[in-house]
């Protein structure tokens, strides 16, 4: 199997207790806090600039760029941790918290510095309970050792974090929806802007970061953001945590080099598709981007190549008709949460389609009609169609269905809906009219 | 007699209130506490946590009706929630649906005429690199067969009724 270059956010996976703080300790841990806490708060957000790191939650947005909106001068800053972990297909941020959550807390301690945050919240998904007794206790321990508190590691820095269970809202894993939220409301996204930088949690500046993003932080700060930068490829730094499902021998989580390419992924990291069956099928980042079809496999695994790369189709409305994302561009796909689900030669993707598309129905919140309605009618026809009760026409409903609602709704969750149903159509029309009646 | 929180919950409620500079933000994690007091979150549940917290129960009653994992009736003493969303799904989820609902005599959404099991279908659990998987309370099971799931069963079932 091929070794990454590095091992930055798996490198204590496996290692006995590794998510007891001790261990931690001794191998290496908190050695970039206490060199962060030599730096200017400043310096530390340039060379996470620098390190080209871009957001693992789904959306990959540079994360230095994103910690330099807020407001110079703000008095009170939070830094909120994504760890509501719920993309279908996504399993790796739920192995960072069990096996290495003080690499979490030194993230967010690097992070707090740098935008002066004196409180982090970590906002972690109700089912996830192991986690949260596993992350609560290195927390209190961080505590005791005086990481944490009125004044971390002396230096008159003070510093909380508090863990925030969630209770059961895909649409929370959306940072508006989650700020909504952690102030004891009803998950529902807010309209942008403002955005949370200005103005998020309780009124005040807020960053939103996923777990596994801060989780490369401590790397970062210790190395130098060029060190992290020249480990990735074009404008995507670092390695890349790729969580894979489904048909493949051996699904788990993998750090591997960022811009590996997806049929290596699959063939040599997973051992190929199980009893020698081929990969017809492949999800690249969650559920909700729309998935390659076996001819788009040799594609690297980067944020900008699953976006651009001219070997993946662009996703159309209808055939010959592309859909345009906003100002002309074309779709293609996202490397979105590092999700890999591989689905093989045998599977019925008009019902693979249809069980992902009740899973939007079920967690759109409600609060815009044509994500409340529309996620409800993909459900519902194309359940129909794998069913095989369809009705002509089926298909061409479908993707004009997903086209009302893309682009027309608050959150991404009326497009992480339509992106996937409108890209099954485009690379699987054939299975999907087979089941309209002849 | 009305439904009252313990003094231990209050506390930890009070407790847990201190750490937002806003009451309202401790709701989530006050409707928790009654949760695992109650083992549901009933009516009267709302309104003790809405008074606790000095919010409306209109409030409280819009948070507890939005989030999935409040539950408004008592469950059984295992609550069994099976992931069916696509990974699990293409491992076999729905086949072990159908087994489990099955066994235990009730359909998904119900709970055995004992009191003894919950049977919940859930979305993605984020465990999918062994699927099919799901939650029994608070414990993640792996790698499921129809096999596991009868030797788990029998398991519970003995705990359940405190035979060993």
């Amino acid at each position: 199997m091929p070794e990454p270059p590095v091992r930055i956010v798996t490198k204590n996976f496996g290692v006995k207790d590794s998510h007891r703080l001790g261990v931690y300790e001794g191998r290496g841990g908190f050695r970039a806090l206490r060199k962060a806490l030599m730096m200017k708060p400043a310096d530390v957000t340039a060379e996470v600039k620098k390190s080209n790191l871009r957001g693992r939650g789904g959306a990959g947005f540079p994360t230095g760029l994103k910690w330099t909106f807020v407001p110079p001068g703000s008095e009170t800053v939070y830094l909120v941790v994504n760890a509501d972990e719920g993309e279908p297909g996504t399993f790796k941020d739920r192995e960072i918290l069990r096996q290495d959550p003080c690499l979490l807390i030194e993230g967010c301690l690097c992070t707090a510095w740098a935008l002066g945050c004196h409180h982090v919240y970590v906002y972690i998904r109700g089912e996830m309970y192991e986690e949260a007794r596993i992350l609560q206790a290195a927390v209190d321990d961080c505590y005791q050792k005086g990481y944490l508190g009125r004044s971390v590691l002396g230096v008159g820095f003070q510093c909380d974090v508090t863990v925030h269970r969630g209770a059961g809202a895909y649409i929370c894993g959306e940072e508006t929806s989650l700020l909504n939220s952690l102030e004891g409301k009803r998950g529902w996204p807010r309209l942008k802007p403002p955005f949370p930088a200005v103005k998020g949690l309780f009124g005040q500046p807020t960053i939103v970061n996923n777990v596994e993003t801060l989780a490369n932080i401590p790397a970062i700060v210790e190395n130098g953001g060029e060190w992290y930068a020249k480990l990735g490829m074009g404008r995507s730094g670092g390695t890349r945590v790729l969580c894979v499902s489904g048909h493949v021998q051996r699904p788990g989580v993998y750090e591997l080099r960022m811009g590996i390419p997806m049929r290596e992924v699959i063939d040599e990291v997973c051992g190929g598709v199980r009893d020698g069956r081929r990969p017809r099928c492949v999800i690249p980042g969650g559920s909700s981007m729309p998935p390659l079809d076996e001819s788009e496999l040799d594609v690297p695994v980067e944020f900008d190549a699953l976006m651009t790369d001219a070997r993946i189709k662009d996703v159309e409305v209808a055939p010959g008709v592309k859909f345009d994302v906003g100002g002309g561009k074309p779709l293609k796909t996202m490397a979105g949460s590092g999700a890999v689900v591989v689905l093989d030669d045998r599977t019925d993707l008009v019902a693979a389609c249809a069980r992902l598309m009740r899973f939007y129905a079920h967690e759109s919140c409600g609060q815009c009609t044509p994500c409340r309605e529309g996620t409800g009618w993909l459900a519902r026809v194309c359940t129909r169609l794998a069913d095989g009760h369809g009705r002509k026409g089926d298909s061409a409903l479908l993707a004009s269905i997903a086209h009302g609602i893309a682009g027309n709704t608050i959150c991404p969750l009326g497009d992480a809906a339509a992106w996937p149903m409108l890209g099954f159509l485009t690379k699987f029309r054939a299975d999907f009219l087979a089941k309209e009646p002849q | 007699m009305p439904l009252e929180l313990s003094q231990q919950a209050r506390q930890r409620i009070a407790a847990v209130r201190a750490r937002y500079p806003e009451a309202q933000a401790a709701c989530l994690p006050a409707l928790w506490i009654a949760q695992e007091e109650l083992g549901y979150v009933p009516d009267e549940a709302v309104a003790l946590v809405a008074r606790e917290l000095g919010l409306s129960a209109a409030h409280v009653f819009g948070v507890v009706t939005f989030y999935t994992m409040y539950l408004r009736q008592q469950p059984g003493k295992f609550l069994i929630q099976l992931c069916t969303n696509v990974s699990c799904w293409a491992n076999g989820a729905y086949d072990l649906l159908a087994h489990l609902e099955e066994r235990l005599g009730i359909k998904r959404g119900e709970t055995t005429r004992d009191g003894m099991f919950t049977l919940l279908e859930v979305e993605c659990l984020a465990a999918c690199g062994q699927a099919p998987m799901m939650l029994v309370n608070d414990t993640y099971h792996y790698d499921l067969t129809r096999d596991k799931v009868n030797a788990l069963l029998d398991e519970l079932r003995v705990k359940g009724t405190g035979h060993a």
